[in-house]
């Protein structure tokens, strides 16, 4: 990391870890795996127990260090936890269980190509994972896509906040380009960890001894009662629904005169910004659209373009899974089409700007 | 005859209910060791004064309820999981006493590497080990530590070394490591072994408090439902059969 | 101005770190900057790369399939490489272990002895320094001393006796870098 003013070149997964100790995270857990071991190797270098007093503990598995996140969430603490695809599958258990029992947590995905052991190059084929529900039950993560080093330092702070204002798991949905490349970034500026007084009066729920004055804190996901579980169920699909009103968020680029919508997020983003400018020195007016929240989607955003445009182009590093939600977001009114590259392939500009024309039949 | 209700005073009182136990009715079945155990933790955390400072993990298994009955804040773990909740809450608070409530099925079956790694790693928390040789809440599946020859409802005509292994002795794993302070192994079907799982419950309580490291209490316990027994039967079974592959006493006291 | 950079060479042979400290230097000018790397398994023997895009508006995609320089450090990324130069961009390669030499005609083409330069100063380390050196004098996107500024601020203090000498290779690089042929 180097000080230039306020300004540092960094990795994306060294912001995560630097933006952590500086917003005043309480804990991380984790387990190495590739493109994102940085994360807990900058958080074990930089030594935050020793400054901010931030526990940083490297976890038998991925498993466990989930856990610990669902131990320290449930305390009321800012906890925090981050792997790549193969270990996040191994986490879904734990995230069921946190988003049951209504815990705030971080959790930071930098997807690699899969299915299975897969490869460590960039992907995004754990879209459906995040969005539609890893772990098993009726549940939601608010879901933050990152696009440039810059989100992955800004969205620390995004995504705590979003936990804790709706008592729910949010993750950072990053790709191994994001997590590896290095980037111009400014860092939050430091704030203290809460005290225990803080958190007792903000998290009157979490458990953190009893005193004589309140009656047990029972952090659980349990209720054998079907039709006390329904409410619970339908009292989370309140929460759900109003974080979908409230809390959705995109960028758009070049939208307001474009023929053509390039839908993408994260690094693809990026990646189609230079395929646009490719098309419009062709003449063809496209514009972006990007998602920053995957969950809650921007379904009614991205509708509102329907009447404006001839088609989206959906772009993923993975066969197709954001663009269904695209889809029923357009429902119909425009084709939109998908165009992608698997298992770990990054698309180049020229490739999806040469599948914009091939799509659509545009005069190249 | 009438009574002399005059006898009904404080300074004659022997006996009473434990502060710390809620009044809720129990699930749990006729001369199941649960309750007891139950019990002597109420009476540990009120005795060193921890009540304010407690955090207690439940498990899955029968004791998945535990926290219905003490008067503590309590965190619910996944199955087998409590040893990592304990780890983070426990080194987020150093000031509180965390302790995990489990099963053999939950400690030395699904949770053993959460188990083995929170203690290596010598968290400073306590582990009260609930061993029944048997799943009881799901019905009397087979466990990591049921007998051989034993019948249940997953070794039907009775466990075999050949298909299943021998009975795994946890306690005696964890008293090799260097960050696990105390294994001792209780039973808690006479008075005189009720005092004894006291005092090591105690220990294990004040070993989290003072750091000294991880404390594991193994109570050696029945499951009259499970091993389809009268309670008195299931104590004698306990006594004659659990005793000679899980022997009562302490693996490790430093 | 924008100036798309990849690097590409065994692994060891510094790639990744002369692409940190080109980025660096740009920073230092106060320009936008991307480093991505190839990662994984490539770094430690295979071959490894990094794309370095230094500009003077927000950079959008930091990968890109043509590039204003290519830096070639052995055959197989020559190879890979060579048709990736924009017409009239530049290639620079290190002669040593070239069989196949470059066989385009509309681009700049240079070598750099940087391998054989770095034996001969007994410090096989200071090699991407010296072709960090040989690609200053041929395209002066940064000027010396923000690349000292640069190297002085991605070296950990311990290793700041070492910037002389890093100094002394970049400037044996803008010596001995010749247009091929």
């Amino acid at each position: 990391m180097t000080e230039f003013q306020d300004i540092v070149l960094m990795k994306g997964n060294e912001a995560i870890a630097y933006a952590a100790i500086r917003i005043g995270v309480d804990g991380y857990f984790g387990y190495p795996i590739t493109p994102q071991s940085e994360i807990m190797e900058t958080l074990m270098n930089e030594a935050p127990w020793t400054t901010t007093g931030m526990v940083v503990l490297q976890a038998e598995s991925e498993i466990a260090a989930i856990n610990m996140v669902y131990g320290g969430a449930a305390c009321g603490k800012a906890v925090m936890t981050s792997s790549s695809s193969p270990g996040i599958s191994l986490k879904q258990e734990g995230i069921s269980y946190l988003a049951g029992a209504e815990l705030p947590c971080l959790i930071v995905n930098v997807m690699r190509g899969g299915p299975g052991l897969g490869t460590i190059q960039p992907s995004q084929s754990d879209y459906f994972q995040a969005v539609k529900g890893g772990g098993h039950g009726d549940y939601r993560l608010i879901t933050l896509a990152p696009a440039s080093v810059q989100e992955m330092a800004d969205f620390v702070d995004l995504g705590l906040q979003l936990a804790f204002k709706y008592n729910n798991p949010a993750m950072i949905l990053a790709d191994g380009v994001i997590g590896q490349m290095m980037e111009k970034v400014k860092l939050p500026a430091y704030r203290r960890r809460r005290t225990e007084a803080e958190i007792r009066e903000q998290c009157p729920w979490a458990t953190l001894g009893k005193p004589a004055t309140r009656k047990p804190n029972i952090i659980t996901s349990l209720e054998l009662d079907s039709v006390i579980m329904e409410q619970n169920n339908l009292r989370f699909q309140a929460k759900y629904a109003e974080i979908t009103k409230t809390e959705v968020r995109y960028e758009t680029i070049d939208a307001e005169d474009a023929d053509y919508i390039l839908v993408a997020f994260g690094a693809m983003a990026r990646i189609c910004q230079k395929a646009k400018d490719l098309a419009r020195e062709q003449g063809i007016k496209v514009g972006i659209f990007r998602p920053i929240t995957l969950w809650p989607f921007p379904s009614t955003a991205i509708d509102s373009f329907s009447a404006q445009v001839k088609g989206f182009l959906t772009v993923e590093m993975n066969a197709g899974q954001m663009v269904e939600d695209v889809r029923l977001a357009v429902n119909g009114k425009v084709p939109v089409e998908y165009y992608g590259r698997l298992g770990g392939v990054v698309p180049t500009p020229q490739e999806v700007y040469n599948a914009l024309v091939a799509k659509f039949n545009l005069p190249n | 005859m009438s009574i002399d209700i005059d006898i009904v005073s404080p300074e004659n009182m022997v006996y009473a209910k434990p502060e710390l136990m809620n009044d809720t009715h129990m699930h749990y079945c006729p001369g199941c060791s649960h309750g007891v155990v139950h019990k002597l933790i109420a009476e540990v955390i009120q005795e060193l004064d921890l009540k304010e400072k407690t955090i207690g993990i439940a498990p899955v298994g029968c004791a998945v309820f535990a926290y219905n009955y003490l008067d503590i804040d309590w965190q619910e773990a996944a199955h087998g999981r409590a040893p990592a909740l304990a780890t983070a809450a426990k080194r987020l608070n150093p000031d509180k006493m965390v302790f995990t409530y489990q099963g053999d099925g939950d400690l030395a079956a699904i949770g053993t590497a959460e188990t083995l790694h929170a203690a290596n790693r010598g968290e400073n928390i306590a582990i009260i080990y609930i061993n029944n040789g048997i799943y009881g809440m799901t019905g009397g599946q087979m466990s990591p530590t049921t007998l051989i020859n034993m019948a249940t409802a997953t070794s039907p005509s009775g466990r075999t070394t050949s298909k299943d292994g021998a009975p795994l002795d946890m306690s005696k794993l964890l008293a090799q490591l260097d960050g696990v302070c105390l294994v001792s192994r209780q039973a808690v079907h006479t008075a005189a072994n009720v005092k004894r799982a006291k005092r090591m419950i105690r220990l294990a309580f004040e070993n989290s408090m003072a750091g000294k490291g991880t404390s594991v209490v193994e109570i050696v316990s029945t499951c009259s439902s499970g091993w389809k027994m009268t309670p008195a039967a299931s104590n004698d079974w306990m006594v004659d059969n659990m005793f000679p592959v899980f022997p009562l006493g302490d693996l490790k006291n430093i | 101005m924008v100036k798309e950079i990849i690097i590409s060479g065994f692994g060891g042979q510094g790639v990744l770190s002369m692409g940190k400290i080109l980025a660096y230097s740009g920073l230092m000018e106060d320009k936008e900057v991307s480093w991505f790397p190839s990662y994984g398994p490539e770094q430690r023997g295979g071959t490894a790369n990094v794309t370095v895009i230094l500009s003077d508006e927000r950079i959008s995609s930091p990968i890109v399939n043509h590039f204003d320089i290519v830096i070639a450090l052995n055959q197989p990324s020559l190879v890979k490489f060579e048709n990736t130069v924009k017409p009239g961009g530049i290639l620079i390669y290190d002669p040593s272990g070239i069989v196949h030499l470059p066989e385009r005609k509309d681009i700049s083409i240079y070598t750099v002895a940087a391998t054989d330069e770095a034996s001969s100063l007994r410090n096989s380390k200071l090699m991407n320094m010296i072709v960090l050196g040989g690609l200053l004098k041929v395209v002066p996107i940064v000027k010396l001393e923000n690349v000292m500024k640069g190297l002085k601020k991605s070296l950990p203090e311990r290793h700041h006796h070492l910037l002389p000498g890093n100094e002394k290779a970049i400037t044996r690089g803008m010596e001995i870098i010749q247009p091929l042929g």
